[in-house]
């Protein structure tokens, strides 16, 4: 039999962290009891994030110099999706270079999604890019508020070089309803947390892990790893008291991070397989109206399957602020006033859109056949030598190295978070335009400054909810992709 | 081979409405001031202009559409009215038709005349501008100033100027301004500023500050032109005429490639390099007598005064803080106040500083007065410093 399972993976978390005390600060005059939960920070999306943005970076840290030719389909799994109504893999295909050759399938509706939506993956057998993105919101001064976060997991799934394979499963679905969202509603309703330990995870996940060890062969012993996502704080170990298991409960990413919803159990498999050895044994545990638990066990491919980020390397990269209200307003929490200037339509033009798709998803530049010039946009001539636009060749700029040339700090213009960096990126290759440059961290920019391309949100048409995507650009990290 | 228009035209009269903060006026009566004073300084009737072009940035917060609304306002009956939008360089767009009309022969009198109202929409600084369906796709949200904020940038990189030298350097350019303003009865702002309020104000677009930045402001200029032997036939002294007009538009060669390294504005370079052989000036430091640009952000006056050859390549922070462009200095710039104290009522902006070179030429500037000025350099620039429009004109004595 043909060998199959997830043969790379990767994550990503957003930059901005919220310092928890920022939050039970702000809401002292009428919870202060939140001041308890206070230490460490979360994550959350900046203003031009969502569950597809951050789905496109994880993937990206997923696939590495992998061109996905290999892949033949792709899933996304979120409880956030952006729309009702269209598709985030299909919004995803072309950020990420993929052929539109593929099996797409999206999935939701309870954060168990992650770990089924990857179990499908596995089980299908067939190449899957398998993403699962969430930011689970919780209403201002809940609990949920302080200890949810937002991130997201990618694995792809092949037959050459698996990491890691699936030894074992198990499911139980019930109408347990720890807590729900109407499809109107912006926040979960949550009902009282004793109840959901020792009723819920207490007895639907035990069953779910002895289906799943029995299947596989092996006894709790076996185990070295137990990656259990709890939307309740500390929900895990008891779990893992109960079940008598000895080996690294996997940590909850509570300290820089937070709970991801539908994210969760993904990104702390991720985190798992960042420094499994070979041929360790991984348990996840994923819950929402049930529990799926999968076993994998690790192999000697796993040096070679780590991403460049990870989660390891998305925690590190956050820098904290204490900006509550900046989260809020990200969220939508609070209408402040943003002036006359944001009465500006941000209508897109769909067809201009699609005519386009190349050069905004893919974010193609032109190559010159006459002159060798890259340059973006790709018009109708060429900028240097004229020649027409039929002999450009296409050279993507997602991946390519770039600095800033020059920028500013525009306090002027409406930007859902002031002020609106923007300057001109210059491209080792010879490219060269104007960007929106987001996530700088308290270290700043200035000329010169080495920049990713990230896949961003660049305008939410709130008339109309209606939000077009292109590129940024992110300072990058010391030594290595953000 | 192309002759220029070089002494073909002559400025018959000129008006310009006082600019600012007009609650009091909408177009069509800023229109109406600019244009009375025009006809009695050129002593015709309104039934002698022939044709005419109109210059109008912002239809959306202005007069609409078209013509029209110029040939409504003033009453034009039946003539060709031609309405421009080039962005920052409109006023000067629409004396460039004017003045083509009456160089080729078609017409002995035209007018050119520009107006904006831009405080008819309830906020500071101007509308943001729709930037075309493709250009939203992908174009940052930035504001004009963060445009032009980057040729601090540029500028520094390239001379390796400090932050701080550079920040009192164009906060010179806008002390000098509003010192000059003083004695300009028609500008928006006629108060000096201390130095370190311009140096300390609220930052609108790194490393510019408010004081940086240029007035927003409603009002209109106009022109009338006409051959030199048509002047001097209505007894017309001190003729003035036009010695050049150009523009230069972008091709999006410095957006688009890397030669570009933003220390300078390439249009305005090749739109001066065409006016100064037009106009056959060779040393335009010695020839040139004083300019009004577009100061619509302080870095752009400094960069400007390179482009234009009035300072000598890495030499404009030197030459502004040594007060070369002061009122009493070599080669005075903004002697009414410029955009940052006039205003810049952007259609109206070209028409402004023509108005200002002319009056001056003719010695009736009032305390504003230069000694014996003999040439004048107009120039606007449209758009950003890196796809943009550099529209120049120069005026001297026939």
């Amino acid at each position: 039999m043909t060998e199959f399972g997830i043969t790379s993976f990767g994550a990503y978390i957003p930059r901005l962290r919220l310092e928890r005390a920022a939050i039970a600060g702000a809401h002292r005059w009428m919870a202060p009891g939140l001041r308890g939960m206070g230490k460490g920070e979360r994550s959350f999306c900046n203003w031009d994030e969502d569950t597809v943005t951050m789905g496109v970076e994880a993937a990206r840290d997923a696939l590495g110099e992998d061109d996905g030719a290999s892949i033949t389909a792709i899933s996304f799994a979120s409880t956030r999706s952006p729309y009702a109504d269209l598709q985030p893999t299909a919004i995803m295909a072309r950020p990420l270079g993929l052929s539109p050759s593929m099996r797409s399938f999206d999935s939701g509706y309870t954060q168990r999604a992650g770990t089924s939506g990857l179990l499908a993956a596995l089980k299908s057998g067939e190449p899957t890019l398998f993403v699962a993105s969430d930011e689970p919101k919780g209403k201002p001064a809940s609990q949920q508020e302080m200890l949810y976060g937002a991130g997201a997991a990618a694995f792809v799934t092949g037959t050459e070089n698996v990491a890691a394979k699936l030894i074992g499963s198990g499911t139980s679905i019930s109408n347990f309803v720890d807590h729900f969202r109407d499809a109107d509603a912006d926040f979960d309703y949550s009902w009282e947390e004793r109840w959901i330990r020792d009723e819920g995870y207490a007895k639907l996940i035990p069953a779910a892990v002895n289906e799943a060890l029995s299947e596989a062969g092996l006894a709790i012993g076996d185990i070295d790893h137990f990656a259990m996502a709890s939307m309740l704080r500390g929900g895990a170990a008891p779990i893992a008291k109960k079940l008598k298991f000895e080996g690294n409960v996997v940590s909850d990413l509570d300290g820089r991070c937070g709970y991801c919803g539908a994210a969760q159990a993904p990104l702390m498999l991720a985190l798992a397989l960042e420094t499994a050895k070979p041929g360790e044994k991984i348990l996840v545990v994923g819950f929402g109206q049930g529990a799926d638990v999968l076993i994998f066990e690790v192999t000697d491919a796993i040096e070679k399957a780590r991403p460049k980020r990870g989660v390891t390397g998305s925690l590190e990269a956050g820098y904290a602020t204490q900006d509550y209200l900046r989260m809020l307003s990200f969220a939508g929490g609070i209408d402040v006033e943003w002036g006359m200037r944001s009465e500006k339509t941000a209508k897109t033009a769909l067809t201009e859109q699609y005519r386009s798709r190349t050069q905004m998803d893919a974010f193609m530049a032109g190559e010159c056949g006459e002159c060798g010039t890259i340059q973006f946009p790709q018009l109708q001539y060429c900028a240097r030598c004229h020649a027409p636009a039929e002999k450009f060749g296409d050279v993507s700029l997602r991946d390519a190295p770039a600095k800033v040339m020059t920028q500013t700090a525009d306090w002027l213009s409406y930007y859902p978070s002031p002020p609106l960096y923007v300057g001109f990126i210059q491209f080792d290759n010879g490219a060269r335009l104007q960007m929106e440059i987001v996530d700088v961290g308290p270290d700043g920019i200035d000329i010169g400054t080495p920049l990713d391309m990230v896949f961003r949100i660049k305008e939410r048409d709130n008339q109309r909810g209606y939000n077009r995507y292109f590129w940024k650009a992110v300072p990058a990290l010391a030594g290595g992709k953000a | 081979m192309a002759s220029g228009i070089k002494d073909k035209v002559a400025i018959l009269g000129a008006g310009c409405s006082k600019f600012g903060e007009r609650w009091d006026a909408g177009s069509p009566e800023l229109m109406a001031e600019a244009f009375e004073e025009a006809l009695a300084d050129a002593g015709i009737e309104r039934k002698d202009i022939q044709a005419a072009w109109f210059g109008c940035w912002g239809d959306s917060i202005n007069v609409g559409n078209s013509s029209i609304p110029a040939a409504v306002a003033l009453r034009l009956d039946g003539i060709p009215v031609t309405r421009v939008e080039n962005m920052c360089g409109t006023g000067t767009e629409a004396l460039r038709g004017a003045a083509y009309a009456v160089a080729s022969g078609a017409v002995d009198i035209a007018l050119a005349i520009g107006a904006e109202k831009l405080k008819d929409t309830g906020f500071g600084g101007l509308p943001p501008p729709f930037k075309g369906t493709f250009n939203d796709l992908w174009m940052p949200m930035g504001s004009a100033p963060a445009g032009f904020a980057q040729l601090a940038d540029g500028y520094r990189t390239r001379y390796q100027v400090s932050k701080e030298d550079l920040k009192r350097a164009i906060g010179h350019v806008s002390w000098k301004s509003h010192q000059n303003g003083q004695y300009s009865p028609k500008a928006h702002f006629q108060k000096p500023v201390p130095m370190d309020k311009i140096l300390n104000a609220p930052m609108i677009a790194e490393p510019l500050g408010l004081f940086d930045c240029s007035g927003v402001s409603d009002g209109s200029a106009c022109v009338i032109v006409t051959t030199p032997e048509i002047a001097k036939s209505l007894g017309k002294k001190d003729i003035v005429t036009i010695k050049s007009l150009q523009i230069s538009t972008s091709s999006g060669r410095e957006t688009q490639l890397s030669d570009w390294d933003g220390a300078t504005v390439p249009n305005t370079r090749t739109a001066i390099r065409k006016a100064y052989e037009e106009a056959g000036i060779t040393k335009p430091q010695e020839q040139v007598s004083l300019t009004e640009v577009h100061d619509c952000f302080s870095i752009t006056e400094l960069v400007t005064m390179e482009d234009l050859g009035l300072s000598e390549d890495g030499q404009a922070v030197k030459d502004v803080l040594d007060g070369k462009f002061d009122r009493d200095g070599k080669i005075p710039c903004q002697i009414d106040g410029g955009l940052k104290c006039f205003g810049h009522p952007i259609g109206a902006s070209g028409l402004r500083m023509a108005y200002e070179i002319y009056t001056q030429l003719q010695g009736k500037a009032g305390q504003r007065q230069l000694a014996n000025p003999s040439l004048g350099v107009t120039h606007n620039l449209g758009g950003v410093p890196y796809q943009g429009i550099a529209a120049v004109s120069i005026l001297g004595l026939l």
